[in-house]
């Protein structure tokens, strides 16, 4: 007979070890994204303009509209190929709820993307000018922004994951639901550059963090198991 | 007490409910709208400030209150139909969705032209024109989730679930558009919305929302029962009713 | 009204995929020590009244019960009573034989790497354990989903078309496993296409 089951928490460390082990076996798929979004920012340059001074005035836009663009890439992925060949359902079967199997994928997805976006960036940010005393503000931000998105993107991919196109559908839904994000974000490294405090914003990125932290994982467990039926 | 809610969720007795409240909708509607748009058009003074041009009002603010309605009526039947399992619920939503994205579009379009007289440019982004925008991109995902399924059940499942997801942002997108955009007053100043009106100007403009309610209402229950005959159609009542 | 309370009932499951009936009211009902064959055309139901028996698809009329109790009430404690082996091997091609078998099995209970290794040799693909699942043929990969089955240590089976890819003597030892399962008190509800022969008792189901 069967022992009496895992901890929730042990089986997160589970799951996110293997979809860890997973990435590290395809590092070009890690890469992808991260050239992406150096690409996405070389294309503003040499669209606008080559003076750093002009730049400046951009660079939270183009830096933040950046990521997230390199983030939706990758969040297809979050749940497509365990849900291609089965795992999903065995992963649904494992005594665990779907809900703890959502936020350990979720995180370890954001280890390999999003925190990966957030280390790259120091060199994007130089690329457009911003000043080094702007940094701090842009990683903080960038951190609980791309984590936000992470959880934005689990609902999204949750709901597309098994329809065909279904990467365009999820920039469609997961785009309107990140406005504040760029929104707060952006102003926060603004801010920064300027000289002036830029902490009501980033206070303002960590509560829309904690609540979509709260709130997305019952969300996106929901997704799953519509996408599972 | 709660048996007309729980009847609600019989096909044919809905399908007779809204037949019978179309006809009491569309005539309060057209008195409404008919006391509000003479008396908003052509009675009410002009404004001190814009002139005539303020009297688009009339219809841009009540279909921007509309479209927001029709989203929280489509997040709510949305999750009536996935607590109680009342496919109804779902009706209501796929019925409900187009409706508000038209109410959204006509808010653009009225502020957009109100836009050309106050600012000169067609378009400005102010806070409510770009809550707006972004009301419509939520709109436009929901309505295009659900047929990306083959089965019907599960697209209005995922819609539900996104309009859900949807309606507790809007406020955190309605905020957030406001902060960026005191931010960044530019050389647009937003005053689509009047605080403080007389009332032979304010008489009107209730009379338009009203007026706008009950159309919404009248069209709602019109496409409600399209919906409800398209997704019940292999009953046997369906046959019945078309045949009559 | 039947109701085994002592193994599985599934009771008059009517299940819709958009206009089609798939499910028509069917019930079944499997004991300790029994196997319940599901068989049919192709598109009678059967992969969908399995899904309806692990949990993953919610029928919109009947009810299954486990033990005498509903599964939507007690899903954990279910779901760790059981193995469901779908017609894909669920396998991650980029891990090992032996990862894949640690983390699935790890989800419901601690298994030492000495045990798995042991299941993987019962199905014959002990060399297999440390391949990445993606260079195994289909019927290693039919084979080492066996053994993630016998390592579950689940006393209800559910298995899709557990024959498929597999060689006589892979077929052999697959009847043999179900046969030992079944002796030892276990139940096993498997959709197969052709007559399973069994020493085991066993029962037949019949979809339209």
């Amino acid at each position: 007979m069967t022992d009496t089951g895992v901890s929730a928490g042990r089986a997160m460390m589970l799951i996110m070890h293997r979809d860890l082990r997973l990435s590290f076996r395809r590092p070009e798929q890690l890469l992808q994204p991260l050239v992406f979004f150096l690409i996405v920012t070389t294309l503003f340059p040499l669209g606008l303009s080559v003076q750093l001074s002009l730049l400046r005035d951009m660079a939270p836009g183009v830096l933040w509209v950046a990521a997230l663009l390199s983030s939706l890439l990758s969040l297809d992925s979050l749940f497509r190929s365990d849900a291609d060949d089965g795992t999903l359902e065995q992963l649904a079967l494992s005594g665990q709820s779907l809900t703890t199997i959502a936020i350990a994928k979720t995180l370890a997805h954001w280890l390999v993307s999003g925190a990966a976006l957030v280390l790259v960036s120091p060199v994007v940010a130089i690329g457009l000018g911003i000043p080094v005393s702007a940094f701090a503000t842009m990683l903080l931000g960038l951190s609980l922004g791309t984590l936000t998105l992470s959880w934005l993107g689990a609902i999204g991919a949750g709901l597309t994951v098994g329809l065909r196109r279904g990467n365009v559908l999820l920039s469609l839904i997961v785009l309107p639901l990140a406005m504040p994000l760029l929104i707060f974000g952006a102003g926060a490294t603004d801010r920064a550059i300027s000289g002036t405090s830029a902490a009501g914003a980033l206070y303002f990125l960590a509560s829309l963090c904690v609540f979509t932290s709260t709130l997305a994982p019952f969300a996106a467990s929901a997704a799953l198991r519509i996408a599972l039926d | 007490m709660w048996t007309w809610f729980y009847r609600l969720a019989s096909p044919p007795h809905v399908y007779r409910v809204a037949a019978t409240l179309t006809p009491w909708f569309l005539t309060a509607a057209v008195f409404a709208i008919g006391y509000g748009a003479i008396a908003g058009l052509v009675f009410a003074p002009p404004d001190y400030q814009q002139g005539d041009a303020f009297r688009i009002i009339y219809v841009h603010a009540p279909s921007g209150w509309i479209s927001m309605f029709a989203y929280s009526t489509m997040a709510v039947a949305g999750a009536i139909g996935l607590i109680w399992h009342m496919k109804m619920g779902y009706a209501v939503a796929a019925a409900v969705a187009p409706i508000g994205a038209s109410f959204t579009v006509l808010a653009l379009v009225t502020g957009s032209l109100w836009g050309r007289p106050m600012w000169g440019t067609y378009w400005a982004w102010d806070p409510r024109l770009t809550s707006e925008l972004i009301l419509l991109f939520l709109y436009v995902g929901v309505m295009s989730l659900r047929p990306a399924f083959e089965d019907g059940n599960r697209g209005d499942r995922a819609a539900a679930l996104l309009s859900i997801v949807g309606v507790v942002n809007v406020p955190i997108i309605h905020y957030s558009v406001l902060w960026w955009n005191s931010l960044h007053q530019g050389a647009t100043v937003a005053k689509l919305g009047q605080p403080l009106m007389p009332p032979s100007m304010l008489l009107p403009l209730l009379s338009m929302m009203l007026g706008f309610m009950c159309f919404f209402g009248a069209v709602l229950c019109m496409r409600l029962r399209g919906e409800v005959l398209n997704r019940e159609r292999q009953a046997t009542w369906v046959r019945e009713a078309i045949k009559s | 009204m039947n109701s085994a309370v002592d193994g599985l009932c599934v009771d008059r499951v009517h299940v819709w995929r958009g206009d089609r009936h798939v499910l028509k009211g069917v019930s079944l009902e499997l004991r300790p020590r029994e196997l319940l064959q599901v068989a049919g055309p192709n598109g009678a139901g059967k992969t969908t009244l399995l899904r309806v028996a692990c949990g993953l698809l919610r029928p919109e009329q009947g009810s299954v019960a486990w033990l005498g109790k509903s599964i939507a009430s007690t899903q954990p404690e279910y779901q760790c009573a059981l193995a469901y082996a779908s017609h894909e091997p669920a396998l991650k091609g980029d891990l090992t034989a032996l990862e894949n078998l640690h983390f699935m099995v790890g989800l419901k209970r601690r298994a030492a790497v000495a045990e798995l290794r042991d299941c993987l040799g019962r199905a014959g693909v002990a060399g297999c354990a440390d391949l990445p699942v993606r260079v195994l043929s289909a019927g290693q990969r039919r084979r080492v989903v066996m053994a993630r089955v016998l390592a579950a240590r689940a006393v209800l089976w559910l298995l899709d078309e557990p024959f498929t890819n597999l060689d006589a003597a892979g077929s052999a030892l697959m009847s043999g496993l179900l046969e030992e399962h079944v002796a030892g008190g276990g139940l096993a509800l498997v959709v197969a296409h052709h007559d399973l022969n069994l020493r085991a008792a066993q029962r037949r189901l019949e979809l339209q």
